[in-house]
């Protein structure tokens, strides 16, 4: 059977990772190839690339960072942020993404879904969702623009539409939970693995090395992304995989 | 000299860009004589078989590739490719393949309680004894398919357990075939890429 996947997530802008990663003795803590080559060392199933650059150059800068990784760590790659266009997509898949992440330009044209899954297969195209529990519809609200503006859209609403569009996995980021430290929003996945058949991969909140189990055995999710706990060597991926496989869950 | 098929199927740039990083030298092309004459061939494919099949034809490869099999030229067929080496796929229809190992490429069934597409590392089953082979038992490989491939036991070097025996490293002589992505499998990828080089390497094997 499949095993699940503990995934380390970049932000990278104008081609460096943005927060430094001190896990290691990196010659240089910005360099996203010898953080990538890091990861696939310590055991990362996958990677995600989050490009933050803010200019117009953005395509460009995001595109030779996959070209250099790819040519240097081989496994699988997932690139998102800003991706606005199927030749957007195109450039990065060309470049050795395996994946690429819609978010924002999704909700704004969510036949960017259906456009990617036609000419690259589903396979190639995540949907990005940033959601937000609302206390008073007791449902979670789907915000664009890095979280900073909410929609009209229910997540989990949003997560069918965007399988039936064709999205071959969600990777989904509470943003309750982003920051805090206090574990994946257990609840957010449960919904999510109930609602749709797709690889799940749930985002934010991991603190300690017992959150991997809890959202695997409790949600039920394929994969689980973490940034600040591995960037800053709290946690290592094989302390993670050890813990989960002493709780039975399967891991490479 | 290793030459990849040049087809225009997705992952051939990845699969050249860890055969660089290997130094194994390698060549992208789709000419007959170069193919010919290559010590190794590599076949790639991602998407959809007809498709793939079209494109070889389109290029007048499918008699080049069994010219390839048929003087001993070890052949090594990932993904998309590895399902072309065998008679046809029932992907969309009834489509022929190369033939160059009998079986048949059908669905991964969709009653099964598992997810289609078989995408992620899964756990190879060692089901015969093989250089190439042995590096990937007990190892988590990468997958990225939703049909696979029906064949004798004796063509399957080893398998992965997704519900039904999905056949993940299969060979008939000098042609085998990984259902996954070695480019993409980390370093027992990388290892198993190796062992292939090495394969090309010795004129007995690849000649015998």
């Amino acid at each position: 059977m499949l095993a699940k996947r503990i995934i380390p997530c970049l932000d990278v802008d104008h081609g460096r990772v943005k927060k430094g990663v001190n896990f290691v003795n990196l010659k240089d803590v910005g360099d996203p190839t010898d953080i990538a080559a890091a990861y696939q060392k310590q055991g990362a199933d996958e990677l995600v690339f989050l490009d933050i650059t803010a200019t117009n150059e953005k395509r460009k800068a995001i595109v030779n960072t996959i070209e250099k990784v790819a040519s240097q760590v081989f496994m699988p790659l997932t690139v998102g942020g800003g991706i606005h266009s199927v030749a957007d997509m195109m450039a990065l898949l060309k470049a050795g993404a395996d994946k690429t992440a819609v978010n924002s330009a999704a909700v704004q044209n969510p036949d960017l879904i259906s456009e990617g899954a036609e000419k690259f297969g589903s396979q190639c195209v995540v949907l990005a969702i940033d959601a937000k529990f609302n206390p008073q519809t007791q449902s979670y609200q789907v915000y664009v623009n890095g979280g900073r503006t909410p929609t009209n859209l229910d997540a989990i609403e949003w997560a069918k539409t965007g399988v039936a569009k064709g999205a071959g996995e969600l990777l989904v980021t509470s943003m309750d939970k982003d920051g805090t430290k206090s574990g994946y929003d257990i609840e957010l996945y449960k919904r999510l693995t109930a609602a749709v058949s797709v690889p799940v991969i749930a985002s934010g909140g991991v603190g300690k090395v017992t959150d991997f189990p809890e959202v695997f055995q409790q949600a039920d999710v394929d994969g689980a992304l973490a940034a600040s706990v591995f960037h800053f060597g709290e946690l290592t991926i094989s302390d993670v995989k050890k813990e989960l496989k002493k709780d039975g869950v399967i891991v490479r | 000299m290793i030459i990849v098929i040049d087809y225009d199927t997705g992952n051939t740039r990845n699969l050249k860009k860890a055969l660089d990083f290997l130094g194994v030298e390698n060549r992208l092309s789709a000419d007959r004589d170069e193919i010919l004459a290559a010590d190794g061939v590599i076949l790639p494919g991602v998407g959809a078989f007809k498709k793939a099949m079209d494109a070889l034809e389109d290029r007048n490869l499918v008699d080049v590739l069994r010219e390839v099999a048929k003087q001993g030229t070890p052949m090594l067929g990932i993904c998309l490719g590895m399902q072309l080496l065998f008679d046809r796929s029932l992907e969309f229809g009834d489509t022929k393949g190369l033939s160059l190992i009998s079986g048949e490429v059908v669905a991964i069934p969709s009653d099964l309680g598992v997810k289609v597409p078989h995408m992620g590392w899964d756990q190879n089953n060692l089901k015969q004894a093989d250089p190439i082979a042995e590096v990937f038992d007990k190892q988590y490989s990468y997958f990225v398919h939703s049909f696979y491939v029906k064949t004798a036991p004796e063509r399957i070097l080893a398998s992965v357990d997704y519900g039904v025996e999905i056949p993940s490293i299969v060979r008939q002589e000098n042609v085998i075939g990984m259902q996954f992505h070695p480019e993409k499998s980390g370093d027992v990828g990388l290892a198993g890429l190796t062992k292939f080089k090495e394969m090309v390497s010795n004129a007995d094997y690849s000649r015998n």
